[in-house]
């Protein structure tokens, strides 16, 4: 039910941004949302050095990712040690056959989950109807997404997108609850209804938040308990993750965690921080019997081999980035037509789908930088953007483009734009004539310029130049001298 | 080729992937150095501000304040640890004034309907708190397991005055819990909540509507 | 990974003043400006006559080659060893902070450095290296201040222009509400996605116009020709300037130099 959009969807960017910037209740929902995220993001960090503890972040990850390959087989080791079983996956495709070939093992047709932004990058849920596994989301906010046959609009609150009045109207079609504005009426019969699906899982999906090499630990962030309900009721649980989320200690953890929440929803901590390191022991009276975790490549390890685009892989997805765009803010999750909407999603999403599918994401941007300026692991989003954006038009024959799918946006006609900008401003005489010219016969200036105009009057040009008033500035002085 | 191999392979071929090796410099996780009573208070407001609940209770008299929480909320039965001494105390307390007590005492598939839907409330121990965060550290076993904190809608948390860390690093370093992890390891900062509904909060969405906390000093 | 704390210069004999192509042919008077400001500072003002563009337009959209090649064109004109200064924290940013980038691997990359490295914004410049001490001949006024993404981040000179305005004993600077969000121009974004572009640009002359203030000032042009004309397409009572033309005329006690007429003329 939670179908990613076909790739050709996500080449619908601009008629889902008309329709979404024309749509005032998106527009409200999303503003309000991101006005209080931004406010409570900033008061969280009040008492913290913010630029001392980005820097620790990020040399967290760094580090971590200077380690991958080497941190992941000593993760692999230790979760075995503790009990825990470890599957390899290149793709989502991948993933989902592990993951059902699982369930199938154990005869398992009820799949209960937590929240999980790989599950969905592999479409997960999709896969599974279709070999007949029952899977339903549990987060409050997921199951509101599946509900109404959609995908989440944020990576951290999915449904942020929908307003009461909406969520009580679905509720209502598609589980028979009783219409009400009532917050917490609402709450509680999803509680109910969700209580009963726990008990009759078979297995429980969960992603991960960081992975503890030196322990095999599995973390998970959440303020629930669908999480703790996922990996701890029904008797198997699968952990899916991407292979970017191993850290090599738990002092590491703390750190990141200390990030992650507050740049996330501006909380000091989730309420709760769900530390796994184990199926349950002979000694033990519930937890799961076995334990899976699926370490899930797609793209990451191509990612990988270019050392400016391998800063992508810092994201430990809180969702910061989003929360300040002003782009986002505007148009929303569902715009993008991609799992990962936002900053993160415009440079991690062309190497999940290729750029020729992902071509208008990169320069959806103003480049204003506000994503970079709060990313609790300094990934230098802007810079990316522009990377990106080099590699979508093969800009650049000093550093040749490297990102599956680049090139796509190359248009001839652009090409030879920038080639008489480039001819008309790498000569300073001809430039002076050009612009010489410009001023003289501003007048012929038209003054409908397009999508500029649409918007803005058209700016004027001068009567001189500062070139010219500047030479003739230098003449009347030696004149007077 | 194996995924795995494929996998560590294409990591493996990547350049330019060398770390700075000077040491992670942790000074910015720190924080001013709280007194044990400004600990508690951090502890208090931080976990108050996200709606829990904290009772500072002298050792002597917990039993007391728990029975009067618990009447407060016609509380009929407490699901309770049995070897642990705060459980120990509470069976052997002869009170009247107490719920019927409750004990996990077999596997989860024996009893998880009776545990979903009959237990009003749960009380566990704790390894300790975190004043920056207001947290309590669980780490359940065979006498707590792990849904005792989880699933009644009230879960109750003993805590020692003594056992309070300024931070989670500081906490995760002194108890050394690198030397070994138990299968399930638990921050708790508060209720079960969701802002999923357009940002509202609601509590008990999936766990406990209420977290109380008592502080035995 | 912290941005290194700026060490400005002392307040050097001359510097080298890199215009930027929007002031030269849309907002010369702001140009003009800047070099008033400075020459009144006491500094000479070198305008190398085969300065360009900073090459940023092709940058952002991806055409390095092409943006190589401009910005190839400006590193010889500043070969005596005077701080480069910019009325534009966005070219300023492109010069300082993507030069070094944009040239590496190539024979101009130690050029390229050592150019980046002198690079400054106006303003930022004027306070902090002439320490400049402005005398308001103005008559009262309140205005509202748009700060540059660029100048606020890559720069990190948001506290500047308020600090300037605030030696203007007769200007009253008020402050819109989110101050620090984009204005929605971003160079050659404006064209390419214009409904997001519009939505951000009308969002920001709403809190603009919100603040009472009729007039306002950026550090950038691109904001300015963005804030500027849209208020002016709306028929929002609401007039930009660039700062240094602001500064200026509050000094000098009228418009310098450049007649009206110019911004006046409707095409």
């Amino acid at each position: 039910m939670t179908a990613q959009p076909p790739p050709s969807d996500v080449e619908q960017f601009h008629p889902r941004a008309r329709a979404a910037l024309s749509d005032p209740q998106v527009r409200q929902n999303f503003r309000r949302a991101m006005d209080g995220l931004m406010a409570k993001r900033k008061a969280a960090f009040a008492d913290w050095d913010l630029d001392a503890l980005r820097d620790l972040g990020a040399a967290v990850r760094q580090r971590a990712l200077a380690e991958l390959p080497n941190l992941l087989e000593q993760l692999e080791q230790q979760l075995q040690a503790n009990g825990i079983q470890v599957h390899w996956a290149v793709d989502g495709d991948h993933a989902c056959r592990i993951v059902t070939d699982i369930c199938r093992a154990r005869d398992a047709r009820r799949v209960i989950k937590g929240k999980s932004m790989v599950s969905e990058e592999m479409e997960l849920n999709h896969y599974l109807e279709q070999h007949g596994i029952e899977a339903l989301e549990s987060d409050l906010g997921e199951y509101i997404v599946q509900l109404a046959e959609e995908t989440p609009s944020h990576i951290i609150m999915p449904a942020i997108h929908k307003n009461t009045d909406e969520i009580s109207e679905l509720l209502h079609d598609k589980t028979g609850t009783r219409r009400s504005h009532d917050v917490e009426y609402l709450t509680a019969s999803a509680r109910q209804q969700l209580r009963e699906k726990f008990m009759q899982a078979d297995v429980g999906i969960s992603g991960v938040n960081f992975a503890v090499a030196s322990t095999g630990t599995l973390c998970l962030v959440e303020n629930e308990g669908n999480g703790r309900m996922t990996t701890t009721v029904p008797p198997c649980h699968i952990a899916v993750t991407g292979i970017e989320k191993v850290v090599p200690g738990l002092d590491e953890v703390a750190v990141l965690l200390a990030l992650l929440t507050r740049s996330a929803t501006g909380q000091h901590i989730t309420t709760y921080f769900n530390m796994i390191s184990g199926p349950r022991q002979p000694d033990e009276l519930d937890g799961p019997e076995e334990v899976h975790v699926v370490l899930v490549d797609n793209g990451r390890a191509t990612l990988y081999q270019d050392p400016e685009l391998r800063d992508t892989l810092r994201c430990i997805r809180c969702g910061a980035c989003m929360n300040h765009c002003p782009v986002y803010t505007r148009v929303g999750g569902h715009t993008y037509g991609t799992t990962y909407p936002g900053p993160i999603g415009k440079i991690l999403m062309p190497h999940l789908l290729g750029l020729a599918s992902t071509r208008h994401l990169p320069s959806a941007s103003s480049l204003c930088g506000a994503c970079g300026e709060v990313c609790p692991v300094r990934i230098p989003i802007p810079d990316l953007l522009v990377r990106l954006r080099r590699e979508a038009v093969d800009g650049d024959r000093l550093h040749p483009s490297r990102v599956a799918g680049h090139g796509s946006k190359r248009n001839p006609v652009e090409a030879v734009a920038w080639r008489s900008w480039r001819w008309l401003h790498s000569n300073g005489g001809r430039y002076r004539l050009g612009t010489a010219l410009a001023t003289r016969f501003r007048r012929l200036q038209p003054a409908n310029l397009g999508a500029w105009t649409q918007y803005r009057t058209a700016p004027r040009l001068a009567s001189r130049s500062l070139h010219q008033w500047v030479r003739q500035r230098s003449k009347q002085e030696s004149d007077e001298s | 080729m194996n995924a795995r191999k494929q996998i560590l392979d294409r990591l493996r071929a990547a350049t330019d992937t060398a770390a700075e090796a000077t040491p992670l410099d942790f000074t910015s996780m720190e924080r001013p150095p709280w007194s044990q009573e400004e600990c508690l208070q951090r502890f208090e407001q931080t976990l108050e501000s996200v709606h829990g609940e904290v009772h500072r209770v002298d050792r002597a008299h917990w039993l007391l304040r728990l029975a009067e929480i618990l009447q407060a909320r016609k509380v009929r039965n407490l699901l309770a640890p049995v070897e642990h001494p705060l459980g120990q105390a509470l069976r052997q307390s002869g009170r009247d004034d107490l719920p019927t007590l409750l004990a996990y005492d077999q596997v989860i598939e024996a009893w998880q309907p009776s545990l979903f839907n009959d237990v009003d409330a749960s009380l566990t121990s704790t390894l300790g708190g975190i004043a920056e965060t207001g947290s309590l550290i669980l780490w359940p076993t065979r006498d707590e397991p792990r849904l005792m904190s989880l699933v009644p809608p009230i879960h109750i948390a003993v805590l020692d005055a003594d056992q309070l860390y300024s931070t989670f690093l500081d906490a995760l370093r002194q108890q050394g819990w690198s030397a070994g992890m138990p299968t399930n390891a638990l921050l708790i900062s508060g209720p079960s909540k969701t802002a999923d509904i357009e940002q509202t909060l609601a509590y008990g969405v999936h766990g406990p509507r209420e977290l109380i906390v008592l502080v035995l000093g | 990974m912290t941005e290194p704390v700026k060490v400005y210069p002392a307040k050097p004999q001359k510097v080298y003043f890199f215009g930027t192509c929007l002031v030269d042919l849309f907002f010369p008077d702001a140009g003009m400006a800047g070099i008033q400001l400075l020459e009144r500072e006491g500094i000479e003002v070198l305008f190398p006559q085969a300065q360009t563009c900073c090459g940023q337009p092709a940058y952002t959209s991806g055409y390095h080659d092409d943006a190589r090649a401009v910005a190839a064109a400006q590193l010889p004109l500043f070969d005596e060893p005077w701080p480069i200064v910019v009325p534009s924290g966005s070219c300023a940013g492109m010069m300082r902070q993507h030069y070094p980038a944009l040239f590496q691997d190539t024979p101009q990359q130690a050029l390229a450095n050592e150019v980046a490295a002198r690079v400054w914004e106006l303003t930022d410049f004027l306070l902090n290296v002439c320490h400049i001490k402005l005398r308001d001949q103005g008559e009262p006024v309140t205005v509202a201040m748009h700060t540059s993404c660029s100048a606020r981040r890559e720069m990190g000179i948001a506290a500047v222009g308020p600090a300037l305005l605030g030696q203007l004993d007769k200007v009253t600077l008020v402050e819109q509400v989110r101050a620090e969000e984009c204005c929605g121009f971003g160079g050659t974004f404006a064209v390419r996605h214009p409904e997001i572009s519009g939505a951000m640009v009308n969002e920001k002359v709403s809190s603009l116009v919100d603040t009472g203030a009729r007039a306002f000032v950026t550090t950038d042009c691109g904001c300015l020709m963005n804030i500027d004309g849209h208020a002016e397409k709306e028929q929002q009572p609401l007039r930009g300037q660039h700062i240094l033309s602001f500064l200026w005329q509050r000094t000098q006690g009228g418009p310098g130099g450049q007649d009206r007429e110019d911004r006046e003329v409707t095409p």
